[in-house]
């Protein structure tokens, strides 16, 4: 196969990236067989291989616990950046102002003295100088109005000091975003607009709540939620099946008339609630002492007949059928016997 | 408020804007590895797939993530809404490139019209930059090879590149497939490298104007009289020739902004040394205090020994004296 010879055999070697590259080698005719092609490819690689290792056997070398360590030389093919080159973070309000002022950063200690307790305390954190809570007595001033709380109006003030440096803090970090110089762990996210005029956030459901509510909503299918298709990790309802019983219409006995019963108590309990307003006290307390005496002239007669006997066999009268004016009146007595 | 994060809300008069600040120190970490740096390293590759991909062309796309193990994600999915070549087409990828922080991808598809159909592109900012479109014939996968299996490269280890062949240099679409072969079979810039540890070499041929041969191969390092040894490349990985069908190439204003460089970083000053004129490099080194009598002994034993014999050899002395005044008494 006929192969031009390089005359020279200048290869351009890039150690950096362990890169060899000859630009001299053509293949006028390629070879006939595969294996022919592959082995002159190997060949031409092997010497390009060698003149790399070459130069970098020959670097300065230094013992490791592996084998022979060495430096390698930055690479000289340049290749494109995958990211932007960082932006140096543009200075906040503050420094702007302290460079025009001229005031120069001091360094500030771990612990200052603090007078209020006579101790050495940490500048900031969990027991720190100037505390709020360390000031036991606020001396009154001429001018303090006379129901403000000094206590309150100090955290108050704290607070609203807290909350113009978070506002400083976002409009800075919102101009270092604007040049895309933010820095890598900060996000700025934006959050939802109220709907309303009002400018309260909105309130956020809790664990807990969300079960709960999903949980009512499965309640209103036919079937209580039970064949709902469930999201991966979501618990089953607390109180599963239907929360309402409806008993059978048709009259009867047994469940049928468990029916009428509960619509009779519901019945008394509405009537009864407002009934105070429409008892007829002065009747009621007759029916009492009526029933009173009746009870005590059958105890009476019980010594001498035994109809009273008969009597007690009787069943009960049934007291929740009186209804109206006695209500609760009624029950009560009912409750007494 | 949510729990993962810290969140600071604050009722501003335009937008609501808040700030969220990593509560984890892993996910901090994360987010440092993603940000952009002045000297870049490695450079994570997406292998993905789109509608209809070959036998071949799934062996392919699966031998480049085993070269590229440490660094290589692989979506096996189909994915039918990426077109690199249209304008439309590369969001998805845009996508994912943001979403794994990988800036190289090579994409794999079949159709009659470009049967074994690789393209291969790189990222700026999560954006599209260049990409080249090559197909694959005649590959031959590792298993194929048969091979001493003591000699297999490491995974991971640095590579020797070899581009054989004056079409990189004169054919404008050759020299762009080596420049983008050369970002792919890369790997990690290091600045210290084991010699003991070189043990592969990608040779990429020139066959024709447009047909580049590229295999992967082993090294042998055999004794030679000097310090360097004789290299010899024995065919162990896969093997493919690239028909280069289309490119793109980035536009100048972007491609201007992607090769720049920074100034070189002012050198750190390292701790605890100094210079001077007259006597040089001067370091300081700190030791601590020693409390030479709170040392513990080595070999006590021997120490009380001595002291216990010096001992009894006192006592006998005043023993003995003691007898002699008495016998003298």
């Amino acid at each position: 196969m006929a192969m031009e010879t390089e005359s020279q055999k200048a290869f351009h070697v890039d150690v950096g990236n362990l890169l060899a590259f000859n630009p001299f080698h053509s293949f006028p005719s390629l070879p006939a067989s595969r294996d022919e092609l592959v082995k002159e490819c190997l060949h031409e690689g092997t010497k390009l291989v060698q003149a790399v290792a070459d130069s970098l056997f020959n670097l300065p070398s230094s013992e490791d616990v592996d084998g022979p360590l060495v430096k390698l030389p930055p690479p000289t093919t340049k290749l494109p950046r995958e990211k932007h080159l960082p932006k140096p973070k543009p200075p906040t309000k503050w420094e702007e102002f302290a460079k025009k002022k001229g005031i120069q950063k001091r360094k500030k200690d771990k612990v200052v003295w603090d007078e209020q307790t006579g101790t050495w305390k940490r500048r900031f954190g969990y027991d720190r100088v100037n505390d709020d809570k360390d000031i036991p007595i606020i001396e009154a001033k001429m001018t303090d109005e006379p129901g403000v709380d000094p206590f309150a109006k100090r955290q108050d003030e704290k607070k609203k000091r807290v909350e113009k440096q978070e506002k400083n803090r976002l409009q800075n970090l919102k101009q270092a975003a604007k040049i895309g110089a933010l820095p890598s762990h900060v996000q700025l996210a934006a959050t939802a607009l109220p709907i309303t005029g009002t400018q309260a956030p909105p309130k956020k459901v809790t664990k807990d709540e969300l079960g709960n509510v999903a949980g009512m909503a499965a309640t209103s299918t036919a079937s209580g939620g039970k064949f709902d298709r469930k999201l991966p990790g979501e618990k089953p309802a607390k109180k599963q099946g239907k929360h309402r019983k409806f008993l059978p219409v048709v009259e009867g006995s047994g469940i049928g008339s468990r029916e009428k019963e509960q619509t009779e108590s519901v019945l008394n309990k509405l009537i009864s609630k407002h009934s105070h307003e429409i008892l007829n006290v002065g009747k009621a307390v007759t029916m009492y002492n009526v029933k009173k005496e009746k009870k005590a002239r059958n105890k009476r007669n019980q010594e001498g007949k035994f109809s009273s006997a008969t009597n007690k066999l009787k069943p009960k009268k049934l007291l929740q059928k009186k209804t109206g004016k006695k209500g609760p009146v009624s029950s009560k007595k009912g409750k007494a016997k | 408020m949510s729990n993962n994060e810290q969140t600071l809300r604050f009722c501003s008069s335009a937008i609501m804007m808040r700030i969220k600040t990593p509560k984890n120190g892993r996910v901090r970490r994360e987010l440092e590895k993603r940000a952009p740096k002045l000297v870049e390293t490695g450079k994570k590759t997406l292998i993905l797939q789109g509608t209809k991909t070959s036998g071949t062309l799934n062996g392919v796309l699966s031998e480049i993530y085993h070269l590229k193990k440490g660094g290589a994600v692989r979506f096996t999915r189909k994915n039918d809404n990426i077109r690199p070549f249209e304008s439309g087409g590369e969001a998805s990828l845009e996508f994912f490139s943001l979403k794994t922080d990988c800036s190289l991808f090579v994409y794999g598809s079949h159709s009659k019209k470009r049967p074994n159909n690789l393209v291969i592109g790189r990222m700026y900012d999560h954006h599209v930059y260049d990409l080249v479109e090559v197909g694959v014939e005649n590959f031959k996968s590792i298993e194929s090879f048969n091979y001493d299996k003591k000699m297999a490269p490491r995974v991971g280890s640095k590579p020797f590149i070899a581009f054989v062949g004056e079409g990189f240099e004169n054919v404008d679409e050759l020299k762009h497939l080596k420049e983008v072969l050369l970002d792919l079979l890369r790997g990690e810039v290091v600045e210290n490298i084991n010699l003991a540890g070189v043990d592969r070499a990608y040779v990429c041929t020139a066959i024709s104007l447009n047909k580049v041969y590229l295999t992967h191969c082993a090294l042998r390092l055999k004794k030679s009289g000097t310090v360097v040894p004789r290299m010899e490349l024995v065919e162990v990985g896969p093997s493919m020739d690239l028909v280069v069908r289309r490119h793109r190439l980035p536009n100048e204003g972007l491609r201007k902004e992607a090769m720049r460089t920074a100034k070189d970083q002012p050198k750190k000053k390292i701790k605890n040394v100094s210079s001077d004129a007259i006597e040089g490099t001067i370091g300081k080194i700190y030791i601590p205090d020693q409390k030479v009598g709170d040392v513990a002994l080595p070999n006590k034993a021997k120490g009380v020994k001595r002291e216990r014999r010096e001992a009894k050899k006192k006592e006998a002395n005043e023993r003995a004296s003691k007898k002699q005044r008495e016998e003298s008494e």
